[in-house]
């Protein structure tokens, strides 16, 4: 009969045992889920049961890893994500943020760039933690990315994009996702790697400060190939911070919209 | 002369470049990107890029936040 292992479908005779798998495939497990539930006792296998042996604080193996996302993925969707490059230019609330949702579902290669340090104030909206403080961002949102996915292709530049490195340092991005903080910059870089990459979509952001509804959060397609996600208006200034919720509302409509164009959709 | 500016078609006069078609909107060139019938210009290009009748342009204005 057929059941799956960890996400992998595994052939066992009729009659075999729960504990009896485990002493087979992964004789370390300490920890077995059955069906989603966790801890179970010994039992006899049924057809199509979901069995997970995890052996607490191990790293799965590669083809493993694989095999968890493209199960969580729907077919054919993960070979896509698995052969994407996407550029982040800003390493912020946005950039942070997009970048771990990015890793999580195992985009190919990503290429982040900032020359920022994290700094305490970065620390209500920035997926950054206390023991990173005055680290580079480049160098921080890296170690968080291997956290959670050791295999992920990640090439970092520590460094303040311009027009000039602009195409240089994102060559080859299949998706760029503007993440930067000021107007300036904003509007510089998206100029900047459209007139160089012309075919390549950019997804930017603005409007995004404030605790206003999120629902005035959207993604919109205001050029041929740059999309921008935000309610427009809402300025970082005071009176009007960025905050953790509404700026992770922006940063995921970004992520979303990324995914999507991989996936050839219209975000 | 008409001009579509984000979707919108608009009846402007005096208008020859980019930079005069911004100017006119009163919008700041820096928090700009700006899109002539499919094409990003850029800024430095602001001059020189005529705008014409039934020119096709697309103005997103930036705010600060990331």
């Amino acid at each position: 009969m057929k059941i799956l292992v960890n996400e992998r479908p595994v052939v066992v005779g009729k009659g075999t045992r729960l504990y009896e798998l485990r002493d087979t495939l992964y004789p370390g497990a300490d920890c077995i889920v059955v069906n989603g539930f966790p801890s179970p006792v010994d039992r006899t296998l049924r057809e199509g049961d979901r069995v997970v042996f995890i052996k607490r604080g191990e790293c799965p193996a590669p083809e493993e890893f694989e095999a968890l996302l493209t199960a969580r993925h729907t077919p054919g969707v993960h070979e896509k994500i698995r052969a994407a490059t996407v550029g982040i230019c800003g390493l912020g609330g946005l950039g942070s943020s997009v970048a771990v949702a990015l890793g999580r579902i195992g985009i190919g290669r990503l290429i982040l760039a900032d020359f920022d340090v994290v700094e305490p104030s970065n620390l209500n909206r920035q997926y950054y933690f206390v023991d990173q403080i005055g680290m580079p961002k480049t160098e921080a949102l890296k170690a968080t990315l291997m956290r959670l996915n050791p295999y992920l292709k990640v090439v970092t530049h520590a460094q303040r994009v311009d027009e000039a490195s602009v195409a240089t340092l994102f060559e080859g991005v299949d998706v760029m996702v503007e993440a930067l903080d000021r107007a300036e910059e904003k509007a510089r870089l998206v100029e900047a790697f459209l007139t160089s990459y012309p075919t390549v979509p950019v997804v930017a952001a603005s409007g995004l400060a404030g605790f206003g509804p999120a629902n005035e959060i959207e993604t919109r397609k205001v050029m041929k190939n740059l999309y921008v996600c935000g309610d427009f208006t809402s300025e970082a200034m005071e009176h009007q911070g960025l905050m953790a919720p509404r700026v992770g509302v922006a940063a995921h409509h970004q992520a979303n919209a990324v995914l999507r164009l991989l996936l050839g959709y219209r975000p | 002369m008409k001009v579509t500016i984000n979707g919108k078609e608009q009846e402007v006069s005096g208008i020859k470049s980019v930079r005069d078609l911004l100017d006119h909107l009163g919008l700041d060139c820096s928090k700009v990107a700006v899109e002539v019938n499919s094409c990003v210009i850029k800024k430095d290009e602001y001059d020189q890029t005529a705008i014409s009748h039934g020119d096709v342009v697309e103005i997103v204005r930036f705010v600060g936040g990331g």
